[in-house]
């Protein structure tokens, strides 16, 4: 009797414990709703309302009757297009070579990529304005003192669309990359070994059994890179804009000039955001249910395919796309760090430190800057990686009825364009009830919902690859699911989770779009500083912020790799 | 007394009745005295929104930070219209961080003043100095500096006889793809030339400017620099104080006044009437105008200074032998749009 009465209790007790999924659903779903809600019930009133109050039409009637607008859409949907095609033609077999093959220096490769990450877009940007202007770019002065060519003469002209898709693709291509490099290290070999054994070659192999595996990587890749593309606002404003065109998120940006057109921005925003939708909805049409399971408790290293005479075709594709994405910009930036002028060559008359002086001594903003950026990107990827494991979690395991909406509401940020949530949120934020403008919490705010999306979409991918076998030999045990998450699920998923918060941080220190709109002289971040400095053409002060920002970065995705690195190790020696 | 205050308070209530321009009535003028020093120094800090280049304003902070030790300067440095967008995105909030601002754009002078954002203030050195036209009839904002928006060039990659002689001739083949410009949306200064030059030349001449592949940037401070990185030859405006730096420094740039005329722009500076910092940002605001810190302007920065006592180099053309083109903020008000829409029909942004 004793023991039963026992058991009824640890029963009671572990219902008790599952209670506490409930009030985090409620609490999770209250935040979300704010985060995401909030800013776009303000945008849509803002397009719809006018200034007196009432209902009208009269924003969407501008946008029909301005060609720009349609031109704008136009170029930017051609650009984003353009991007996401190029970064997967090029990312999917950069992920294959170093997650699939023995290609040498995988590990550094996939290092080298990763830092084409770290780099923020519009930095890239300005380090190929450095490197391919048609006139003062270093790769056309070279081009034309091989050649001993005339001033008029020139490779080529980043100021221009294709310069542009060439420069957002160098920057977005870590995307996919990161994606489809992990979904091919997951690729148990068993499978392909199957397909081997029945007497698959290695091509048929990779076609039928490797490649529809990563298929949904890819294909999620190439939409975040077209979404990234579309919503982009750093190198185009940097890159178009002198290009003599606008995109739309450059032509949204133009409407806050004075005098502010708010309600046509906000109503310019809307096919923005309907569009991003339609996208969301084809990629889980195409994806349909087709869900994998292939990170079990057992599974054999996946396979690695001898690449034989193809070594060395492959190494000059892979270090010549790292550089275009890594070298040539970082060396481009050095160089013009410490000359005094573009056009000096680096050598020891022209070399000086006086952009650095400037930087850290005479310029009043950029420490402040720094600190902000640093404080906020901590605090951001803490959050939304805490949020992102939870919600993925509960949507995963479907643990409550209705769960399913916290996982829209998560994914949802990624259809708001940053320069129309940075609206939002000041409509939202900037009234006197809600004063959070100003202050560091409305930019908190902000990446949380801008980074939310790939937090999320980056762990509950992650969480649909833990075969639940493993959690249910918890819940056998009387493991409350909370309790599994900790014991069980994140510790499988340590790299997952670093992974994300590399991302997340990185993702907000590089973030401009919303930035731009939300801070103020003391909330001032190094990313919106840059961009000042480009308007006004200080080169030498943007690259040395550009490197300080570069270098605590890699400090931060170092330290954080050591810690998901040991997890790792531990987790394949367990395996 | 009784009779003589109440005489003035009848004054400032006929004038109110019958005109708004007879209202108008300078401060008394004020000094920089030890006791506003002391309460500057107890609020240790002034926050400055300025639309002049950056290396200027942090030179100007930094003398004053040495003139006032224990008062830190904050300098946020921008385009005319963004920190115009700044201001009015911050006030709307109700967030009040700035103490001083200065902008290209006198357009912005007359919005702040009709929204009552601007603190009447008066330093002693504008009141005996300044021309009468350069100060707000209120005492508002003052003229702080001038620039000529100029058409500038490489000496060592133009040949001398190509050189333009009128704006027409800017509209040559070839110059084509040779040019740079800024952005009126951005830059105060280009909005205020792109108004003078669209009243003189029509709009049409920017219709065929835009046919010339000009490399658009944003601020008018950046023409020059493309200029010196070599990127393009020849710049069809942007600030002369910046090419008057970069000359200095020794890069072969030259300006060209052409005998029609070079567009004038006048930036005002003014102290903000819910300034964080009262007392530092008063402080603050006379030194601007102070001999010392324009001569510093002039010296280092190119400026044009109304300050009579401030000494040009004798490399520079002085204003006397410029012909220059005035706007009137006033009607530049009510076009603004109308030229930022010409402008991307002809341009593309």
């Amino acid at each position: 009797m004793a023991v039963t009465s026992h058991a009824q209790g640890s029963s009671m007790a572990r219902r008790k414990r599952l209670d506490l999924s409930w009030p985090i659903f409620g609490l999770l779903a209250l935040l979300l709703s704010v985060l995401v809600i909030l800013p776009l019930f303000w945008l849509l009133h803002d397009s719809f309302v006018d200034d007196d109050g009432s209902f009208t039409l009269d924003n969407f009637q501008t946008l029909i009757d301005d060609v720009t607008f349609l031109r704008a859409y136009g170029v930017a949907v051609a650009m984003a297009i353009g991007v996401g095609i190029s970064t997967c033609v090029v990312a999917t077999p950069l992920a294959w070579l170093v997650a699939r093959t023995d290609l040498p220096g995988r590990r550094i490769i996939r290092m080298m990529v990763t830092a084409s990450f770290v780099t923020p877009p519009f930095l890239g940007a300005i380090a190929y304005e450095i490197l391919a202007a048609p006139n003062s770019g270093l790769i056309n002065e070279i081009w034309r003192a091989i050649f001993g060519l005339d001033q008029s003469e020139h490779l080529v002209n980043i100021y221009t669309f294709w310069g542009l898709i060439f420069a957002i693709t160098c920057f977005t291509l870590p995307y996919i990359f990161t994606l489809v490099a992990n979904a091919l290290d997951k690729v148990p070999s068993d499978l392909e070994d199957a397909s081997a054994i029945l007497g698959g070659k290695g091509m048929t192999t990779l076609r039928k059994v490797t490649i529809p595996m990563v298929l949904p990587a890819m294909l999620a890749g190439t939409l975040i890179a077209v979404v990234q593309a579309l919503t982009m606002f750093g190198s185009p404003a940097i890159l178009a804009l002198p290009a003599g065109f606008h995109v739309i998120t450059t032509k949204i940006w133009s409407l806050f000039q004075f005098p502010p057109q708010l309600g046509v921005a906000a109503a310019a925003s809307i096919p923005l955001l309907l569009l991003t939708i339609v996208l969301l909805w084809g990629q889980k049409k195409i994806l349909g249910r087709r869900g994998y399971t292939v990170l079990g408790g057992k599974s054999g290293t996946p396979r690695v395919i001898r690449l034989g005479p193809w070594t060395w075709p492959a190494l000059a594709f892979v270090y010549g796309l790292l550089c275009l994405t890594v070298f040539m910009p970082y060396v481009a930036l050095i160089k013009v760090a410490f000359t005094d002028k573009l056009g000096d060559p680096l050598n020891w008359h022209t070399f000086t430190f006086a952009h650095w002086h400037f930087v850290l001594f005479d310029f009043s903003a950029s420490r402040l800057a720094l600190y902000n950026t640093f404080v906020l990107g901590v605090m951001s990827a803490t959050a939304v990686t805490v949020i992102a494991v939870i919600v993925s979690y509960l949507v995963a395991r479907r643990s409550i009825p209705g769960v399913r909406i916290l996982g829209v509401l998560a994914t949802a940020p990624v259809a708001i364009p940053g320069v129309v949530l940075g609206v939002g949120l000041f409509l939202s934020y900037a009234n006197p009830t809600f004063r959070l403008y100003g202050t560091i919490w409305i930019l908190l705010i902000a990446f949380m919902t801008i980074e939310l999306p790939s937090g999320y979409q980056q762990m509950s991918s992650a969480f649909t690859a833990v075969h639940p076998e493993l959690e249910e030999a918890g819940r056998i045990m009387g493991a409350s699911r909370l309790r599994i998450l900790w014991d069980i699920t994140a510790p499988l998923l340590r790299t997952n989770i670093v992974a994300a918060w590399c991302f997340v941080f990185i993702g907000t220190i590089r973030e401009l779009s919303a930035t731009i709109l939300l801070t103020t002289a003391n909330t001032k971040l190094v990313s919106v500083t840059i961009y000042d400095l480009n308007e006004s053409g200080d080169l030498g002060a943007i690259c040395v912020l550009g490197l300080i920002l570069l270098m605590a970065s890699f400090a931060v995705v170092f330290v954080a790799n050591r810690v998901g690195g040991a997890g790792t190790d531990r987790m394949s020696s367990r395996g | 007394m009784l009779p003589k205050k109440f005489s003035v308070a009848l004054l400032a209530l006929g004038g109110m009745l019958t005109s708004a321009a007879a209202m108008a009535a300078l401060p008394k003028p004020y000094d920089i005295t030890p006791d506003l020093v002391a309460a500057a120094k107890k609020e240790g800090k002034v926050v400055f929104y300025t639309s002049t280049d950056l290396a200027v304003s942090e030179k100007v902070a930094a003398e004053f930070q040495k003139e006032y030790p224990g008062i830190s300067v904050q300098v946020e440095r921008s385009g005319a219209e963004r920190v115009f967008q700044r201001i009015g995105q911050e006030y709307s909030a109700g967030i009040h961080n700035v103490d001083v601002v200065d902008s290209s754009d006198a357009v912005n002078f007359v919005y702040f003043k009709q929204h009552g954002w601007l603190a009447q203030a008066l330093p002693k050195v504008v009141a005996d100095k300044w021309p009468k036209a350069e100060i707000d009839p209120d005492g508002d904002f003052a003229a702080y500096r001038a620039t000529l928006c100029v058409v500038a060039y490489r000496t060592d990659k133009m040949d001398a006889k190509d050189l333009p002689k009128t704006w027409e001739d800017m509209l040559d083949p070839r110059f084509k793809g040779k040019m740079v410009k800024a952005h009126p949306g951005y830059s105060g200064t280009i909005m205020t030339a792109t108004f003078v030059l669209s009243h003189k030349l029509g709009w049409d001449y920017f219709k065929k400017l835009g046919q010339q592949q000009v490399m658009q940037v944003q601020s008018s401070t950046e023409p020059p620099k493309i200029l010196a990185q070599g990127e393009r030859p020849m710049e069809f405006d942007g600030n002369e104080y910046n090419v008057f730096q970069l000359q200095e420094k020794g890069t072969p740039i030259k300006i060209i006044y052409f005998n029609e005329g070079t567009p004038i722009v006048v930036g005002n500076a003014g102290l903000m009437k819910d300034a964080p910092h009262p007392n530092a940002g008063k402080l603050f605001y006379a030194y601007l105008f102070s001999t010392k810190a324009q001569q510093l302007g002039s010296d280092f920065g190119g400026l044009r200074s109304f300050n009579p006592d401030v000494k040009e180099k004798s490399t520079r053309t002085p204003l006397s032998k410029i012909k220059v083109l005035t706007s009137d903020p006033a009607k530049l008000e009510k076009e603004i749009t109308k030229i930022k829409s010409n402008y991307e029909k002809y341009f593309g942004t």
